[in-house]
Parts: C-alpha cells; structure tokens; sequence
C-alpha cells in the first residue's frame, strides 16, 4: 500500500527560506557563549571508575615480598599472549624460601596487552592487578617491553589482608639469622 | 616620479601584507567560531590563546611531502593552484580600503589602482579564478577532480551572472563605476544596503557560491567527492588552493562592505568624508577593515549552520529564482530614478 505524503503548503516566507535561514543563525550564534564540552586532555584527565581496567602490574607483600610464583598462569590464560614468564627458583637460604618458585624475569608486552583483566583474575597468589594507567606509551618498541623490575615499581605494596604464605615455613628459631627484612618500598 | 613608484611599490606590499594576514587568522577563526558553534574550544595550543596556529599550520604545508601523482598533466597541475590564487590579489588592487592619507605634504589616495570602470575590472578578473579549479580538476585526471572541476565551473558561470546583473542597480543609484566614487556617494548619503536591501541578499548569496563557500560547496562536497578539485593535491600545492579560497573570500567581504555597507565610511563626522588628518585616514582603513572582517565572519557563521543545497536547487536558485529577481530589481531601481528625476 502506497502512503502518500502530505506536504505542507509553504508560505511565502517559507518559500524564500530567510526567516528559516535567521533563526537558524542565531541559534549557532547562541552557541557561541555556551559552556564548552572540551576536555583539555593531558591537563584534565578523565575520571575513572572503580573498576577501570588499565595496565597491569605486579604487586609486593606488606612485607616487600614477590608475591608472583611463577606459576604461570597468567601467561597460558592471556588472550593476546602479552604476558611472557622466565621461572626461576628461590635460593633455599633466603628468608622467604617458603616459596619454591619466583619469576626471573616477568615480561608483558604491553602493546600487545588488550587490558583485558584475565591474569589479575586467574592469579592465585594475587600477584598481578591491574590499574587505572590507561596512557602507555613511549618511543620505542622496546620501552614497552615491561621487565619484571619495571612492574614491580609500578606496582609497588599491596597492602591487603591476604597473606597466603606469611606463616607458612617461616624460619625455625635456632636457624641462621634470615637478611634483615627489606622495608617495603611504600608505594602504591 | 620616483617617489610615486616608491608610495605605489609601499602600498601594493602593504595590501597584500595585510590581506595575507587578515587570510591566514581567517582560517584560525574559521576554526575557532566553527569549534565555539559546535560547543568546543577549538585551536589553543600554540602560544597564546592559540595565536600561533596559522605559523604552525603554515610550517606544516610547507614541509609536507609534495606529493606529483603519475598521472596528472604536470603543466597545468602545477600553474592550477597558482592561477586560483592570483585573481584574488589582484583584485583588490582596485579596492579602495580608506579614503585618503595626508602625508608630509602629500595627499596618498588609499586604493592601488583608481580605475574608473572599477566593478568591470573586478568582474573580469575574478571570473578567472574559475580556471584554476577547473584546470585542477581536470588535469588531476581522476574522476573526484574531475566532477569537482566540473560543477565548479558549471556554478561560477551561472552565479556570475547573478552577481554581476545584482550590482547593476547600485552603480544605477551611484552613478559611476569607480569604486572610491560609489564609496564617497555612500558617505554623502546613506549606506546603499538600505536602498537595496535586495541586491545586497542576492549579491551575498552569489558571492558564497562564487567563493566555494557553505551552503554551496559543491566543488569540493567532502561526503560526495572526497575533496573535489583539489583530492590529488598536497603540500602547499594544497595550500595555494586553500589560501585562494579564503583570499577570495576576503576580496568578497571587502567588495560587500565597499558596495553595500559604506567602504571606509561610518554614517557620522568625521567619518562620513575623505580624510583630512592623518588619523582620520587610519581610523577609515579601520573601519574599513572592520566591516570586512564582519563579513568574513559571517561567511563562516553561515558555514557552519546552513547544511548544503543539493546540485539542483543551486541551479533552481540561481537561474530561475536570482537572474529574473535581479531584473526586476534593475528595472524597479529605474523606474523610481526616473520617478524621482534623477
């Protein structure tokens, strides 16, 4: 079924467009005064809600403890196979052997992180989260290649109520003096 | 002798100073109001306020990779942005942006070239400025050029006629074609945009469409043609191009504002005649300026609010709706000459 559409019958000063062209320009001219949307981006950064993923970093115990183990998770669950893990041991003398393994190096390629929040969700230990960094960039392909070291700064201490293995095979009293502890690098 | 050489050589150098100028914060402010309309900040980042913009975007054309594709004519690829460019400037040679200026004893008319058949000259110059669109679309060799260079002449030769038969009746009124005459008649009576309210709407109209301009943009229709006439261009190629167009535009304004709104000339004394006094002379060239940046903001104010016409209303609009309006006009205007005894 055809529908026929009725057009209006234009008047004169419809016809000729003007007052239809003046209003129009007001209104832009209005515009003009109006309170701007722009954002002034690197000055003003944009609010981030609680559960922003951005990139991911490796955290540190109250006790300035790796929490990584090396377990590897992360790296199998990756999607983008961003995250590349060298495991390593942990020296039986060292005061917090009680963990067999830790990461020799920890690398996450993080122009191919897709921020996608699996490895702070597979972790563990709780060992890797993800922040509120979303700007990562830099000059060359390899200052995105974040080592180990590098994520552990950024990280820095997670101060929570998990500890999974603070008690577990601490040193027995009569054993040689553990390091002194390092002082956890307060950050966060 | 030497000394007028000299005041004349001063005087083209300082026009086309002032006019590239005035053409390059066009482009600054073309962005800024169209930002502000649309309820942005638009460019402030470079040096104050964003002042710096038109030395950066400058830097940027000029730098860019001069890109000459294989196909193109290279003769007339090459001179096409040049010959958009020059009717722009000459035009306004005859342009008269002040009245006078007495200087140590001598008194400098303000206008390159007094011509006494003025608007002729205006018309036959500017009406070249269409070659060098349709030079560009055309030995380009690719099809979006080509339909840009197309329509381009198609509508410059159409509204030409318009904007040519809608000044008729001012020079009727004023009785010369010297331009620095229709101006001092303006000063002496009344602004001519009161008498012909008419011939200035459908000169306005018509010298959007002349200069490429919102809401007849079909030369360069972005969502149709990519960019037209000027798609294969780079570089400052691109930049003569553009550059033109705003050049054009501001030969317009001034045209509009001498025409229409009084040249020089504010409806008061000491305004409303030649200047006597140094400071007089100036303050004409400020008034003069001022009117023509007026009308080159609402170049852009129109741009940024009316949406484009299709092909065939530009067409409706411009043969069938100006040309008899303006005859009309030119016809009433005698009649009430002669009604009047004049």
């Amino acid at each position: 079924m055809t529908m026929q559409v009725k057009r209006p019958r234009l008047r004169f000063w419809e016809l000729t467009y003007l007052p239809q062209i003046v209003l129009g320009l007001w209104l832009t001219f209005k515009h003009i005064f109006k309170k701007k949307f722009t954002r002034q981006y690197p000055e003003d950064k944009p609010p981030l809600y609680g559960d922003y993923r951005g990139a991911p970093v490796l955290v540190k115990d109250p006790e300035g403890r790796v929490k990584c183990v090396a377990c590897q998770l992360c790296e199998f669950v990756c999607p983008p196979k961003a995250i590349r893990i060298t495991p390593g041991f942990r020296p039986e003398e060292r005061f917090d052997a009680n963990v067999e393994k830790e990461p020799e190096d920890f690398v996450i390629d993080m122009l191919r992180c897709i921020y996608c929040g699996y490895c702070e969700e597979v972790c563990p230990e709780e060992a890797i989260f993800l922040q509120k960094d979303f700007a990562i960039t830099g000059y060359k392909r390899d200052e995105l290649q974040f080592h180990k070291d590098k994520l552990l700064e950024l990280g820095g201490v997670r101060e929570d109520s998990i500890w999974k293995w603070k008690y577990k095979g601490a040193p027995p009293p009569d054993a040689p003096a553990a390091p002194k502890r390092v002082e956890s690098a307060a950050k966060s | 002798m030497i000394a007028d050489l000299l005041i004349h050589l001063i005087k083209i150098v300082a026009v086309i100073g002032v006019m590239m100028t005035i053409v390059a914060y066009t482009v600054m402010l073309e962005r800024w109001v169209c930002a502000w309309m649309q309820d942005r900040v638009g460019p402030n980042r470079v040096g104050p306020f964003g002042l710096l913009q038109p030395l950066a975007d400058f830097g940027k054309l000029v730098l860019k990779e001069d890109v000459l594709p294989g196909h193109v004519n290279k003769i007339y690829y090459t001179i096409a942005p040049a010959i958009t460019m020059m009717p722009a400037l000459i035009v306004m040679a005859v342009v008269p942006w002040g009245s006078q200026l007495p200087i140590a004893g001598r008194v400098i008319d303000c206008v390159i070239a007094n011509l006494d058949v003025g608007i002729l000259f205006i018309f036959a110059i500017a009406s070249l400025g269409v070659y060098g669109i349709v030079l560009a679309g055309w030995s380009s060799n690719s099809k979006y050029p080509f339909l840009g260079g197309v329509r381009s002449s198609a509508q410059m030769i159409s509204y030409e006629v318009c904007l040519g038969l809608s000044v008729v009746p001012v020079f009727m009124q004023a009785g010369t074609l010297n331009l620095m005459k229709v101006v001092e008649y303006q000063a002496q009576h009344t602004w001519l945009i009161v008498f012909q309210p008419l011939s200035f709407l459908i000169f306005m109209v018509s010298a959007f469409a002349e200069t490429n301009r919102l809401p007849f943009d079909f030369p360069e229709a972005e969502q149709e043609l990519v960019a037209g006439y000027n798609t294969e261009y780079s570089s400052m190629k691109f930049g003569l191009f553009f550059m033109g167009e705003y050049a054009a535009m501001f030969v317009q304004s001034a045209l509009m504002a001498t025409l229409f709104l009084g040249g020089w000339s504010l409806p008061f004394a000491p305004l409303n005649a030649p200047a006597q006094t140094l400071g007089v002379g100036l303050a004409h060239i400020g008034v003069f300026l001022a009117k023509t940046i007026f009308f080159l903001f609402v170049y852009i104010w129109v741009r940024w609010t009316i949406p484009r016409f299709r092909y065939d209303q530009l067409m409706t609009l411009g043969w069938k709706v100006f040309i008899p309006l303006t005859l009309l006009n030119i016809l009433i205007t005698g009649v009430v000459l002669v009604a009047l005894g004049k």
